[in-house]
């Protein structure tokens, strides 16, 4: 007869799950998880201990690599349900479980749980193995922290401080390695730091296809290296940088610019192409210092690309607008500005006016220029940008908002199948004037010539152009760093991003000003704020309607069309 | 002078890496065959043989660093092996190295084979060489030298440079009974 079983038993889970107990707590966990793939296979130990908020340390494991199972620093103790002569669970006279405690340990990245487990954290031989490894891999470690582009966010440093020891037994000679090995135009490795995870290996030739890197020699001498005579040099090799839980791998970029404690951390997004790989911004004083992406599994996982993440410098170019201008401006000032603008607009007649808007502008601003737009009776369209695309991130497209552009009927359905047109209507005088946010037309098949026939002109950008040169106003706008908002990544994704740095002089944000305008033009408010701008843009455009502001957070929402 | 393979080696290659289900599996069989025919395994026969198995050469470079049993450059005429493990070392084995490698002018303290300025010996200290019971034991080429003494290892320096015709003259072979 079956033997009576409490509710809480851990063997009677539901379909699909395992009862597993950490550090005591029993908790339910999927039977599978999904691997570096996301496909389904049993779930690990280490995952079990997650599921149950309890952290287990750990080098060479990652969510999105295959299981090396070398560092053994997440060796944990465990036990299983003991099985009668009747190969059935034994139980104690209370009914619960007789668990066999496993003489040896496991690393809790490799080893499947099973129904009933005991999983054992804080043991004194966890703990003690703990130690033993990190005295291991520090053996043969430089100790160089102080002058370490790591220190700050090294797991060497912060599992010691966990669970290292308080003083190193070590009192042989080190080995010594080769301490800056140019291993790509990118990436700097210090041998003597690496504690051969292989996380950089696996992650280039699983992730990338790129199988550029690998450990040669033996033992102590074990170093990471690509083959001589080659260089690492894939779109994606800063990610190995991130990925490395020691200062072994830096960026060159990055390298001995700023401590890392130093850095203002931004949630953002990379603007250099249409995937809105999710990034954090790192700056301090109003400098940007780098860009490292942020996990959003529907995204970018946990990586972006080198091209992405370098395209930041041109954001502190001494070319930058910094000051409303124009031909028709007597004063850098921003109330003059607005008003000969708003003068100029209420004078056009629909028909005789056309915009270019650029797909780097945020959906908030597409908005506001479709509502000038809609009541100017002006036709609209984007200057498209596209560039080689790879296998794993970066798209041929190289606006960040196309899809915003062409959801907000702000681009033509073929972006810049428009910019002909308006060109041929501007040489026959149809279209009197040109409103131009944050492009340089002149590179976009508009002619300066044929812009010099306008009878008004504003332009915005962010640096100085050859369209901002000639025309009767221009405005200066804000790089996305600069400012908040959203865009809506090819996939259709909508996105939000926050502003990580003051804009220089008197540029401001172009919702700031375009709503200023579209205020003064229509006589309808909107409101200055994103979030006010947003709602007004969602009560009036289908793919919106369904998504408040707040309902973006952190990883943002698929739009349904 | 291009580097080749010749058309035999080349076969036996080919049959080797037929004897596998996959040919990655092959490498270590066809550094070997490489290393027959060329003395060593050198950067063109590392990147042959990853071109030959649908490897990238650092694949094979891994390998080729990490068993000691593959040369990168040229060995000497004479490949001393001296073992390292327990029960030589109890024996004197470490004495025995140091002595070798200060007579050759060698450094004991690196790690690695290393062969001898006139290229005549190259020096190893290697793990065991299974016969602990006849310790400290030393293997010059193929051959295996038991119960060495710093007195045997001078006259089997002495030997080989004979061999060769570069050491003193006198027949040491026939004096001491045993062969390099």
């Amino acid at each position: 007869m079956k033997q009576s079983q409490q509710s809480n038993d851990p063997l009677a889970a539901p379909p699909g799950m395992i009862s597993v107990t950490v550090d005591g707590r029993t908790v339910l966990v999927p039977r599978t998880m999904p691997d570096w793939q996301g496909r389904q296979v049993p779930t690990t130990m280490l995952q079990a201990c997650e599921l149950a908020g309890v952290t287990v340390p750990h080098y060479c494991y990652h969510p999105k690599l295959p299981v090396a199972g070398n560092c053994r620093m997440c060796l944990v103790e465990y036990g299983v349900p003991a099985l009668g002569p009747d190969r059935k669970p034994m139980r104690q006279p209370d009914g619960s479980l007789v668990i066999k405690k496993s003489p040896r340990p496991a690393i809790a990245c490799a080893t499947p749980v099973s129904p009933g487990m005991e999983i054992y954290t804080s043991t004194p031989t966890v703990k003690l193995m703990r130690q033993s490894v990190l005295e291991f891999l520090l053996i043969n470690h430089p100790l160089d922290c102080p002058i370490c582009d790591q220190a700050g966010e090294c797991k060497l440093q912060e599992y010691s401080v966990e669970y290292g020891r308080a003083s190193s037994r070590f009192v042989e000679t080190k080995v010594h390695k080769n301490k800056q090995v140019d291993l790509g135009p990118r990436i700097m490795l210090d041998q003597e730091r690496c504690i051969l995870c292989s996380r950089c290996i696996r992650f280039t030739r699983d992730v990338v296809g790129d199988d550029a890197l690998g450990i040669v020699n033996r033992g102590s001498y074990s170093a990471i290296a690509a083959y001589p005579g080659t260089t690492f040099d894939n779109n994606y090799t800063l990610n190995t940088a991130d990925i490395c839980p020691v200062g072994a791998l830096t960026s060159k970029d990055f390298r001995f610019q700023m401590r890392v404690w130093f850095l203002k951390e931004t949630m953002s997004l990379c603007a250099s192409c249409g995937t809105g790989c999710n990034i954090v911004i790192g700056s301090r004083e109003n400098r940007i210092y780098r860009f490292t992406p942020r996990q959003n599994d529907a995204v970018n996982s946990c990586w972006m690309c080198d091209y992405g993440r370098l395209n930041y410098r041109w954001i502190e170019r001494a070319d930058r607008l910094t000051n409303p201008g124009g031909t028709k401006l007597t004063k850098p000032d921003w109330e003059d500005a607005i008003n000969g603008i708003a003068a100029g607009l209420k004078q056009t007649i629909p028909g005789h006016i056309a915009i270019v808007a650029s797909a780097r502008l945020t959906n908030e601003e597409l908005y506001l220029v479709r509502r000038l737009a809609q009541f100017l009776g002006a036709p609209t369209d984007c200057a498209p940008r596209s560039g080689p695309a790879d296998n794993l991130l970066l798209c041929a497209d190289r606006n960040p908002n196309t899809k915003g552009a062409q959801l907000l009927g702000i681009a033509a359905s073929l972006p810049g199948a428009n910019l002909p047109v308006f060109a041929r209507l501007i040489r026959n005088g149809t279209i009197r004037s040109l409103l131009v946010f944050g492009e340089d037309v002149t590179r976009h098949g508009i002619a300066p010539e044929d812009l010099a026939r306008l009878d008004f002109l504003v332009a915005s950008d962010i640096h100085s152009n050859g369209t901002t040169m000639i025309s009767h106003y221009f405005l200066p706008g804000c790089a996305h760093v600069e400012k908040r908002g959203s865009f809506t990544n090819v996939h259709g994704r909508i996105q939000k991003f926050e502003k990580a740095v003051d804009p220089p002089g008197l540029a401001r944000p172009e919702l700031y000003w375009l709503s200023e305008l579209v205020c003064r033009v229509t006589g309808q408010s909107v409101g200055r704020t994103v979030e006010s701008v947003f709602e007004a843009m969602r009560a009036e455009v289908p793919a919106f309607r369904n998504i408040a502001w707040a309902d973006l957070e952190d990883h943002g929402v698929a739009t349904s069309v | 002078m291009s580097w080749a393979v010749p058309k035999e080696v080349e076969e036996k290659v080919d049959a080797l890496v037929r004897r596998y289900p996959k040919p990655r599996s092959a490498v270590v069989m066809v550094l070997h065959a490489l290393q027959e025919h060329f003395g060593c395994i050198s950067p063109e026969a590392i990147e042959w043989t990853a071109r030959k198995l649908g490897l990238r050469p650092i694949n094979v470079l891994e390998l080729v660093t990490f068993y000691p049993m593959f040369r990168r450059e040229p060995f000497g005429k004479f490949h001393l092996r001296i073992c390292r493990t327990l029960s030589c070392a109890l024996a004197g084995s470490h004495q025995l190295h140091r002595h070798i490698c200060e007579k050759l002018g060698l450094d004991p303290a690196k790690p690695g084979p290393q062969t001898s300025t006139d290229g005549l010996f190259t020096v190893e200290f290697v793990e065991c060489l299974a016969s602990c019971g006849t310790a400290p034991v030393i293997m010059c080429n193929e051959t295996q030298h038991e119960q060495m003494t710093i007195e045997q290892v001078d006259k089997l320096l002495d030997q080989c440079r004979c061999k060769c015709g570069t050491g003193r003259e006198g027949n040491l072979a026939a004096e001491h009974g045993f062969e390099p």
